[in-house]
């Protein structure tokens, strides 16, 4: 699904990702490791087209619709409630009976009693399930997580593990974390950056 | 097409509930323009002519736009959700589509106060101003959009946008002042009608490119 041959992105005069070689099967799931600075976030953000690559070459086989894409930040708007972030993307991603699946989402992440509260009363953790919720809202084939984990505590670790283990057959994961002994058990490979 | 406007009006939506929970722009478009308004009422003589100070009441449009376009992606920029958006599968020129909707709104809004003040404090405002206005409007919007976009990813983003907009606004104020002052002031709309054809044309090709690194 993916297929990247020396690639590798600067920022004018900074390289932020050094060349990198890397296939990802469809339905693997390939858990990208690395210090702080190695060029985990600019590898994730260029498999989701949302950098281009300054020199190698880079194959996503995936729509960009078909990409769910966690982010360090939520992507979410502080100022409205989580139902009507959720609602503008499964607008803009077409999603199918988009109330049910919304609903669905929350109720999984434990979010449901704060629907209706703005995202900018949310705690990390609570906007960490939120962004995992808009990840998964239009049911990609693809999805490239940037420390999922992050900000969560125990029992919303608990549920990422669950949504991770339901999902790993049938859906592609490019992953990058720094705990990667967490995901030892879905990882089908692993790619040290740095 | 239909989800295409579908798409835009989404967005639009969400930047008007946006101004509506915040409101963070409105106010301040509409304490800046009736401000400016008062200290230009101040600042002429009293004997100063219409010409004057209908040249003076485009510059406060003008930089009132601004102060409204320097927060466009504010939203976006601080909680970085452009990403989000820019990742969706709609065409990316909707986002632009709806930052100009929302703008635009602002704008007439600030305006639907700032003329009747600018008549009670100066001259009258015939119909020609007022074609003018809503043709600059729509110009002014469409580049100033994309442009902000532009300085919303850059490090002197505040310092960027009127650098950028200005230059690229001075054929509004030729066609702007041209159609207040101006007997025959249809070849200044008809100016201002081309101008909004050719930039709203290549505003919105160009978008995809200013939210793509």
């Amino acid at each position: 699904m993916i297929r990247a041959r020396g690639v590798a992105r600067s920022f004018g005069d900074k390289r932020a990702l050094e060349p990198v070689d890397f296939d990802l099967e469809s339905r693997g799931f390939l858990v990208v490791t690395g210090p702080n600075g190695s060029g985990k976030t600019t590898l994730l953000r260029l498999c989701a087209g949302l950098l281009i690559p300054t020199s190698g070459e880079l194959e996503v086989d995936a729509e960009r619709g078909q990409v769910g894409y966690l982010a360090h930040e939520p992507l979410v708007y502080r100022e409205l409630t989580a139902i009507e972030n959720l609602d503008l993307y499964g607008r803009l991603y077409r999603v199918a009976e988009r109330r049910e699946r919304i609903g669905m989402l929350l109720e999984r992440f434990g979010l449901w009693e704060a629907r209706s509260e703005r995202t900018g009363s949310y705690s990390r953790g609570m906007l960490q399930r939120l962004a995992l919720c808009r990840a998964l809202l239009h049911d990609p084939e693809l999805l490239i997580l940037d420390e999922p984990a992050n900000a969560l505590d125990e029992a919303g670790e608990t549920l990422l593990e669950r949504e991770l283990d339901e999902l790993r057959r049938e859906r592609t994961f490019l992953v990058a974390s720094h705990a990667p002994e967490r995901l030892d058990r879905f990882a089908t490979g692993k790619l040290a950056l740095g | 097409m239909r989800r295409y406007f579908l798409d835009a009006g989404a967005l639009a939506r969400k930047d008007l509930l946006l101004e509506l929970r915040a409101r963070d722009t409105l106010p301040a478009m509409l304490l800046f323009i009736v401000a400016v308004l008062v200290v230009f009422h101040f600042a002429l003589p009293t004997n100063a002519s219409a010409h004057a100070s209908l040249g003076l009441l485009w510059v406060a449009i003008l930089f009132t736009a601004l102060l409204g376009l320097g927060r466009s992606f504010v939203a976006e920029r601080e909680q970085g959700v452009l990403d989000g958006l820019v990742l969706a599968p709609s065409d990316r020129s909707a986002i632009w589509v709806g930052k100009v909707v929302a703008t635009l709104a602002f704008l007439v809004v600030a305006e639907a106060v700032a003329l009747p003040a600018f008549a009670l404090f100066f001259t009258s405002i015939d119909g020609a101003t007022i074609a003018g206005v809503a043709l600059a409007d729509i110009g002014i919007c469409a580049v100033g959009t994309v442009l902000a976009a532009m300085a919303a990813a850059g490090r002197a983003r505040e310092l960027l946008l009127p650098l950028l907009f200005l230059p690229l606004a001075i054929p509004i104020v030729v066609g702007g002042v041209g159609s207040s002052l101006a007997a025959s002031s249809g070849k200044y709309l008809a100016f201002l009608a081309l101008y909004d054809a050719i930039f709203v044309l290549v505003a919105w090709a160009a978008f995809e490119y200013v939210v793509t690194e």
